[in-house]
């Protein structure tokens, strides 16, 4: 079981082909999106509903259901907007990049349809400050497809008026956080807002707002035109559809690719990335689904299923499928150390758990490193990381909590390690 | 009305109140730091968390979350228990352990939050984070060490003092509060970021170091900086008074008090005048109350004699006062020192009448002549609240300054009164309740009181249940003496004609003594300022602090202040100087102590006996409705330096010249 290539939606992915208008309508993109948004809005959202397609940004929430909350029939004064999450910050993850770097159109186009299908007026694409080119790009993309009259007034000869606003980052992680990148978007600091009101009731300007990933949206265009049996033959239940895997690390060739859902681990790897550096012995650990998520060890990854609840049942989640994947030349405490740092970096400092925690924890880290610790820190610093899980605002608790937590679980016996080998010289100091 | 679980305890809550409102009712202390009842919800500080059913399975922060049907909600549980020490821990690893060397110790909700919900021990070892100090001005001082990034700070600059100062920077642990490009808050009301402060990061300049809270004698007060008539706790140490703070009155300053009114009390202690003096070839010197009498005696003054009130004269003392005149046979009595003149005949015609309470539910309002930022600081909230939270439309007319919202401003001529636009005209009368504010400076220009009261009429401002048609005053004494008949047709200018042989000037400091040369001037007061170096006399009074006293605020409420400390030195209570000089005078005035004062007081003006607001009813005199074509004056040149113990006050004349005048103190702090 592997994807075929007539089943891939993004056939530009690798940039064999230009990234413009013209390139993008030979692809299929743009073609008969009247007859698309002609079907009507509920019968838009059934389809998505139907297709099983589930949020791409990490969480997993069901795209068609999220949609059906916008209001029927916004308010003149209080219109609705969408918000595309461009802002790809999770370390590992680089496939809403590759999307805009080679295929825009597909996610203009499926901002058209979103947009129309929960009767939005306008979508803001935040766009990750980083992402210089792809931003340049994107912008491009955008004027093409005004130029050509499939946006702005009658969008694509629909009768539906829709705006595409491209907007840049400045590149805070916490911005890809829904609500902070709403805030961010109104001119304010990118942090997040209490839930609720949840932005489908309050969001972008006090105004109805769904917040999608950008893989979420790009797929609709291609989900309406073949059906949602075609995309939801894909996968197991309650996990349809095809999915970019983003595998980095220790692998022979690291790659983005479209494969289907539920793919094992070791298919995906053998497959598309020359196998494990060193072999398959040579495995370490595997953080499948971007920095947030914690680790699996090598004997529990290898065959596990590469979807939402294939990951969950081995202790860990899909996120964006980044895998992470680590041999055995990894100092393994030094990576969670590291990410530990970045969490800290990129609090936003808004809640007290995160804002403190984050640190204390990252610190904690740094001395488990070394060694210089006593081993009932350990537990300490399990002790905190689930004083912030659960406590904070927003999900950067959570995700700042988890990778620790997947190390404590796993790699206890090579923490002790150190802190006993480091313990001659602790007891010498005393 | 959701019926909600709190501890087992069943219980029907409002529509749209939040849990933590809910535990509140049932009588379950939250823990919290960043909600403030009068702010916005930040949710920041996750202290208040508790657990609630159903939802997801973690604590949730309760001042955020609305209440709902059948919701179980448990503030006891093992999992709030964890949840708030391990907040409580959180906020302290990176909190100085200086509590002793702190201003906010004794007052300090983290200090009591952790004993109540904290762990004995820490478990935290790495170093803890220092933050850099930040200006905020003459009144703030920072140690932001000490901070826990609750922000109620910054949400009461932005939401109820209407300056964007205040704000924070960087992020994650990094996060720092601070004020923009750090240059002083640009507000009257600076003072209230002190006590919404849970911690010590922002702590009272002018106060630092100064006293512990349980050293302090804490008696209820009435503020007289302003008509607004704050309510106030006086805070005191022996015989010195060292702060005033706000009391909860959601009638008149709901819990907020002005600068001027929190630290003009370093002045209480400065220029005061504590012996009697008496002008001796031309130059003061010290004299003893038999001799000050016997000077004032010698005038032979008969019936020519004249009572001038200043703005901080209380009622009682401006009722002894008149009744001296009174028994002297005179009845030259005036409040307006500066020479306003505007008809007194009705005394609704100059109140505040709509109430400082409802000012905010306004919907269209027309401010004349006043500034009201400076004239009645915690007037001004309450229109910025009717602006900002239920988006009332403001036009003002008279000399443009910065409300801290959106006003049409129309242009500064008086006349434009009796000729309003059109687009103003129409959405006042389309108004639900439109409110006209006049201040003292639209009140100085001849035919704007008629013009204002027709205007009122035109559009319709005063119907069932609702009175849109004010007047601001900015002196504490107004209402009070116009109540007590000090007014006369023509303001001072009929005292000027009158000449007076002998005039008392009850700390009147305003006034142009130039223009009484022949009249013995007698001051009552207790600071040496420019009344006291005009008089023939000084007789030393009691400051506000020093006495108890009745005042009337603008809105014609009814308040009575106590006496916190003694007067300094020979000082006495205004009362007792005018029964001891009746005495003198050979004349009696019917009462032996304070009580009596106040018994007559209150039998010769029966409203003055019952604290609330007085009913004036309403009535329109015939006035002329025809405004002079004229620039309406700015009656405030300096908001800091209004009255004798402003300018006697080191922290005032500091905020004048940093706050107005643009002096740059922020390096000389380093």
């Amino acid at each position: 079981m592997s994807l075929a290539d007539k089943d891939r939606i993004f056939t530009n992915l690798y940039g064999f082909q230009p990234w413009n208008l013209k390139s993008a309508q030979a692809r299929g993109d743009w073609d008969n999106t009247k007859g698309l948004m002609a079907a009507g809005q509920d019968a838009i959202i059934e389809t998505v509903k139907a297709s099983g397609l589930r949020g791409r940004g990490g969480a997993g929430f069901p795209t068609g259901l999220k949609w059906s909350f916008m209001p029927k029939e916004p308010r003149a004064d209080r219109p609705s907007f969408l918000v595309i999450n461009a802002d790809e910050s999770e370390p590992g993850s680089c496939k809403d990049r590759e999307i805009i770097r080679h295929d825009p159109h597909k996610l203009i186009e499926g901002a058209l349809i979103a947009g129309f299908a929960m009767r939005a007026r306008a979508a803001y694409i935040y766009i990750r400050g980083e992402f210089i080119r792809e931003a340049e790009t994107l912008f491009a993309a955008v004027q093409e497809a005004y130029d050509a009259g499939l946006l702005g007034k009658n969008a694509a000869k629909s009768g539906y008026d829709f705006d595409v606003f491209v907007h840049r980052g400045a590149g805070a992680y916490i911005c890809g956080e829904e609500t902070a990148m709403i805030e961010s978007l109104e001119g304010k600091k990118g942090q997040p807002r209490l839930k609720p009101p949840f932005p489908a009731g309050a969001g972008l300007y006090g105004c109805p707002t769904t917040v999608n990933n950008v893989e979420s949206i790009a797929v609709v265009p291609t989900i309406l035109r073949r059906g949602a049996p075609w995309f939801s033959s894909f996968g197991r239940e309650n996990n349809k559809g095809t999915k970019l895997f983003q595998i980095s690390g220790h692998v022979e060739r690291p790659c983005v690719v479209e494969e289907e859902m539920g793919i094992t681990f070791r298919e995906l790897i053998d497959k598309h990335c020359g196998g494990i550096r060193g072999g398959w012995d040579n495995l370490l650990a595997v953080i499948p689904g971007g920095s947030s998520v914690p680790l699996v060890p090598a004997a529990e990854i290898m065959d596990a299923p590469m979807d939402f609840d294939g990951l969950k049942a081995v202790g860990s989640g899909l996120g964006t499928a980044a895998a992470i994947v680590m041999d055995k030349s990894t100092d393994v405490v030094q990576a969670i150390s590291r990410i530990s740092y970045f969490y800290k970096h990129e609090s936003c400092g808004q809640c007290t758990p995160c804002r403190e925690g984050t640190g204390w924890m990252w610190r904690v880290m740094e001395r488990l490193r070394t060694g210089d610790a006593d081993i009932s820190e350990i537990d300490t610093l399990f002790d905190v990381t689930k004083q912030v899980e659960g406590h904070t605002i927003c999900a950067l608790g959570d995700a700042a909590a988890w990778p620790i937590q997947g190390l404590i679980k796993h790699f206890r016996p090579e923490i002790e390690r150190r802190i006993r080998e480091n313990g001659g010289a602790l007891e010498a100091a005393e | 009305m959701p019926k909600v679980t709190v501890d087992g305890v069943e219980l029907d809550v409002p529509q749209g109140a939040t849990v933590l409102q809910a535990c509140e009712m049932a009588g379950k202390e939250i823990p919290r730091f960043c909600y403030h009842e009068r702010l916005s919800i930040a949710g920041n500080c996750r202290m208040c968390l508790v657990e609630v059913a159903p939802g997801p399975p973690k604590p949730q922060a309760s001042c955020a979350l609305p209440t709902a049907e059948g919701q179980v909600i448990k503030t006891d549980s093992p999992m709030v228990k964890k949840a708030r020490e391990g907040v409580m821990e959180f906020l302290l690893i990176n909190h100085p352990l200086d509590c002793p060397i702190c201003d906010q110790g004794g007052e300090c909700d983290l200090q009591d939050q952790s004993v109540a919900y904290g762990r004995g021990a820490t478990r935290y070892d790495e170093n803890k984070r220092a933050v850099t100090e930040k200006y905020m001005g003459p009144i703030v001082k920072t140690v932001m060490t000490r901070c826990i990034q609750c922000t109620r700070c910054v949400r009461f600059a932005e939401e109820v003092a209407g300056v964007e100062d205040v704000g924070a920077i960087y992020r994650g642990e990094n996060m720092q509060i601070t004020s923009y490009l750090e240059r002083a808050v640009g507000s009257e009301l600076s003072g209230n970021i002190v006590d919404l402060c849970p911690v010590g990061a922002l702590t009272s300049k002018p106060y630092a170091f100064e006293a512990r809270p349980w050293e302090l004698t804490k008696t209820l007060g009435i503020d007289m900086m302003d008509a607004v008539g704050t309510n106030v706790r006086i805070d005191a140490r022996g015989r010195q008074v060292l702060r005033v703070l706000p009391r909860v009155n959601d009638d008149v300053n709901e819990e907020w008090a002005n600068d001027k009114t929190r630290h003009h009390v370093d002045g209480l202690t400065r220029r005061r005048l504590d012996q009697p003096y008496v002008r001796v070839n031309g130059a003061l010197q010290p004299a003893s109350w038999a001799e000050a009498f016997a000077a004032i005696k010698a005038v032979n003054a008969g019936s020519s004699v004249a009572a001038i009130a200043g703005d901080l004269a209380d009622c009682e003392t401006m009722f002894a006062a008149k009744t001296l005149v009174n028994a002297l046979g005179g009845s030259l009595l005036e409040g307006r020192q500066t020479g306003l003149d505007y008809d007194v005949t009705s005394l609704s015609a100059v109140n505040f009448n709509t109430g400082i309470a409802e000012a905010e539910n306004a919907d269209v309002i027309l401010l004349v002549g006043t500034n009201l930022r400076w004239e009645a600081p915690l007037i001004n909230t309450r229109v910025r609240k009717a602006v900002w939270k239920k988006g009332a439309k403001v036009f003002a007319i008279g000399p443009e300054a910065d409300l801290t919202y959106k006003a049409d401003w129309l242009g500064d001529d008086a006349s434009l009164v009796s000729k309003l636009p059109a687009h103003v005209t129409d959405a006042l009368k389309g108004a639900e309740r439109p409110m006209l504010v006049f201040g003292g400076g639209a009140l100085s220009v001849p035919g704007v009181h008629g013009a204002g009261l027709a205007l009122a009429k035109s559009v319709n401002a005063i119907k069932d249940g609702w009175n849109g048609y004010n007047v601001v005053h900015f002196s504490a004494a107004r209402m009070g003496s116009l109540m007590l008949g000090y007014g006369l047709p023509g303001g001072i200018k009929d005292v000027v004609v009158a000449k007076p042989k002998l005039a008392f000037f009850l700390g009147a400091d305003e006034v142009d003594f130039a223009a009484l040369p022949d009249t013995f001037k007698v001051y009552v007061g207790h600071h040496g300022d420019k009344g006291a170096h005009a008089a023939d006399v000084i007789l030393p009074a009691a400051a506000w602090t020093e006495k108890d006293f009745t005042t009337v605020n603008t809105e014609g409420r009814v308040q009575r202040s106590e006496k916190a400390v003694f007067a300094p030195g020979d000082a006495r209570e205004d009362w007792s100087i005018f029964r001891a000089l009746a005495d003198a005078l050979g004349v009696t005035l019917g009462f032996d102590s304070f009580d009596a004062c106040r018994a007559a007081m209150i039998a010769a003006v029966p409203a003055l006996g019952v604290e609330g607001i007085a009913d004036y009813g309403w009535t329109v005199p015939k006035l002329p409705a025809k405004p002079e074509a004229r620039a309406i004056p700015s009656p405030i040149k300096d908001f800091y330096l209004t009255n004798a113990i402003c300018r006697a006050s080191p922290t005032m004349q500091r905020c004048s010249q940093e706050l107005i005048h643009g002096a740059d103190f922020a390096e000389a702090a380093e």
